[in-house]
């Protein structure tokens, strides 16, 4: 792999830029491997990439029916944190936060990790108790948060309204290390790394079928031709019924649109990450100078990757209040994407009922800060039939009524 | 911006005036069912890429629940029918065989 450096920059420059490869390589699909991961998100090229980093096993394919990165893993308002309730939520999702602390560095390859602070507003008494206690579990699971008063909240974030009329800011939760990163970015670097090591990412072929034998599974059917396979990784997202059902079982889950929207471009007026759980709307501004906002998501089983016009309006509504500044900005664009709800909001890192096959779903509305993580762990998993991270969020977890309920903390989607 | 109708009241309006409950048709499972029943009827759903039968509330007009079919990729509503029907009725399941008939032939 040619490696990315302010030197190579330079030596390219000399070749006026003609001389730079291919980030990844672009492999026909081969008759079999050892694993098959189908989706080019985020969460399966960490996987794959994790597979060959951290366990050896390089004969890998990821297929991918678009192109990578062009699922959630492209659509979403990159926010990363892990200031979650649950001890098990603690764990994954500070793993994975630590991981993209230097991840730019490990990929050889700029993701943009901004640590700028992920502020949480308490906008009712309710959601302030609800918030301390969050932050009280936060210290005990060792994730890095505090309460901060309504005058630090306007210190921190200036162009806020804290004394609104409807809904007081009367103190947030402060996560310092959290921030956002580029989306793209960390799609693209996983691909290449994994490229590198030897796993073949095959994009334009859709899954179409999967082949199980004696209740294991033995290989996927593709528009560009079937495949065998030991081991099969299903890690996509909205279409995760859709895969389920070729292999004959159920989930807990339903696909449902998430939008968000970014306004023209601005001189700096933030620096951190706020989002206002009450009224339902968050903000960021991008290093473009955009405004990235998100809110909820709609209520109703969706395929469309587009969502209702009142969504749209609900979040700006919400958010004008918070920061009357904005109220005269024009939006640039909208967009949505399709996302995995299960029940208690948590993940599903699992085993299935057929044997080979595992599944890497039910991120929703937060999973890209989860993408090094759930890689991770998804890939030891895999490798070694159990992972201490993963095995709370096993589909076990429905049978025995154990849900890790964080409908609380994930009350916005973000 | 869905059009839906409701089979209570009469009225078609846009969804903002209903709200979404999820799949229809669900069987409770028994009181000494299984853990897996329980899993099932609990959890588990069916989240179709294609045609689903789902429940709605009338939540700003009759208030009332009924169900609806509908299209989760090109959003067509193939009309409601009441909440305790045990099955859609057959002239939306015709609806839905000559729509899927018309594509087929395309
Ligand atoms: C608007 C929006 C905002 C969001 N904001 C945030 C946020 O701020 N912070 C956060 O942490 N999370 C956020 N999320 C959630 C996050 O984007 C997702 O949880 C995460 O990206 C999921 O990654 P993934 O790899 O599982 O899925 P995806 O990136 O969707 O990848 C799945 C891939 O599978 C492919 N696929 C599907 N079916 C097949 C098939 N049959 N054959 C082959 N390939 C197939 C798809 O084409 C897709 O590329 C947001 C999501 C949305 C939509
Ligand atoms: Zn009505």
């Amino acid at each position: 792999m040619q490696r990315y450096s302010a030197f190579a920059l330079a030596r390219q420059a000399l070749n006026h830029h003609e001389g730079w490869e291919r980030a990844w390589r672009a492999p026909d699909l081969k008759d079999r491997y050892e694993v098959i991961v189908v989706g080019a998100g985020g969460h399966g090229l960490a996987t794959a990439y994790y597979l060959a980093k951290n366990h050896g096993i390089t004969n890998v394919a990821v297929i991918e029916k678009g192109w990578l990165g062009g699922g959630n893993t492209g659509r979403n308002t990159t926010i990363i944190r892990s200031n979650y309730l649950q001890e098990e939520s603690a764990a994954i999702y500070e793993l994975s936060r630590g991981l993209y602390e230097d991840l730019s560095q490990r990929l050889n390859f700029n993701i943009m990790f901004s640590p700028r602070g992920v502020l949480m507003l308490c906008q009712t008494e309710h959601e302030l108790r609800a918030m301390k206690r969050t932050a009280h579990a936060n210290r005990l699971a060792g994730v890095e948060t505090e309460m901060v008063d309504p005058a630090r909240v306007k210190q921190l974030c200036p162009i806020m309204n804290v004394d609104g009329p409807r809904y007081p800011v009367l103190g947030g939760l402060w996560q310092p290390r959290g921030g956002t990163a580029r989306h793209d970015a960390v799609a693209w670097g996983y691909a290449r790394a994994a490229s590198d090591l030897g796993v073949d990412i095959v994009q334009n072929c859709e899954v179409q079928g999967i082949d199980v034998s004696n209740g294991k599974v033995m290989g996927v059917r593709t528009s560009k031709g079937a495949v065998r396979c030991e081991k099969l990784a299903v890690v996509v997202a909205g279409h995760s019924t859709v895969l389920a059902d070729m292999a004959g079982f159920r989930l807990p889950i339903e696909s449902v649109a998430l939008q968000a929207l970014v306004s023209e471009p601005i001189k700096p007026v933030m620096d951190i990450v706020v989002m206002a759980n009450t009224v339902h709307g968050y903000m960021s501004q991008s290093d473009k100078g955009e405004l990235v906002i998100g809110g909820g998501a709609d209520g109703y089983n969706n395929y469309t990757q587009r969502g209702s016009f009142q969504h749209v309006e609900e979040t700006v509504r919400a958010l004008v209040e918070t920061f009357p500044i904005i109220s005269r900005l024009k939006m640039l664009r909208q967009w949505g994407g399709i996302v995995d709800m299960t029940g208690d909001r948590s993940p599903i890192i699992s085993k299935t009922p057929v044997e080979g096959i595992f599944v890497n779903c039910g991120w929703g509305t937060g999973g890209f800060k989860a993408i090094p993580g759930s890689g991770w762990a998804t890939a030891s998993l895999i490798a070694k039939g159990e992972d201490k991270v993963a095995a709370p969020f096993s589909l076990e977890r429905f049978r025995e009524g154990r849900m890790i309920d964080e409908s609380v903390a994930a009350a916005v989607a973000h | 911006m869905l059009l839906i109708p409701c089979p209570c009241c009469g009225v078609e309006a846009a969804e903002t005036e209903f709200h979404p409950g999820g799949e229809a048709h669900v069987k409770r499972a028994e009181a000494d069912a299984s853990d897996d029943a329980f899993m099932d009827y609990l959890f588990h759903r069916k989240n179709p890429k294609g045609v689903h039968f789902e429940r709605w509330r009338h939540q700003y007009g009759c208030g009332k629940w009924f169900n609806l079919a509908r299209d989760t990729v090109t959003l067509e509503v193939f009309g409601a029918y009441p909440a305790d029907a045990p099955e859609p009725p057959a002239a939306i399941r015709e609806a839905i065989a000559a729509r899927a008939a018309e594509r087929g032939s395309i």
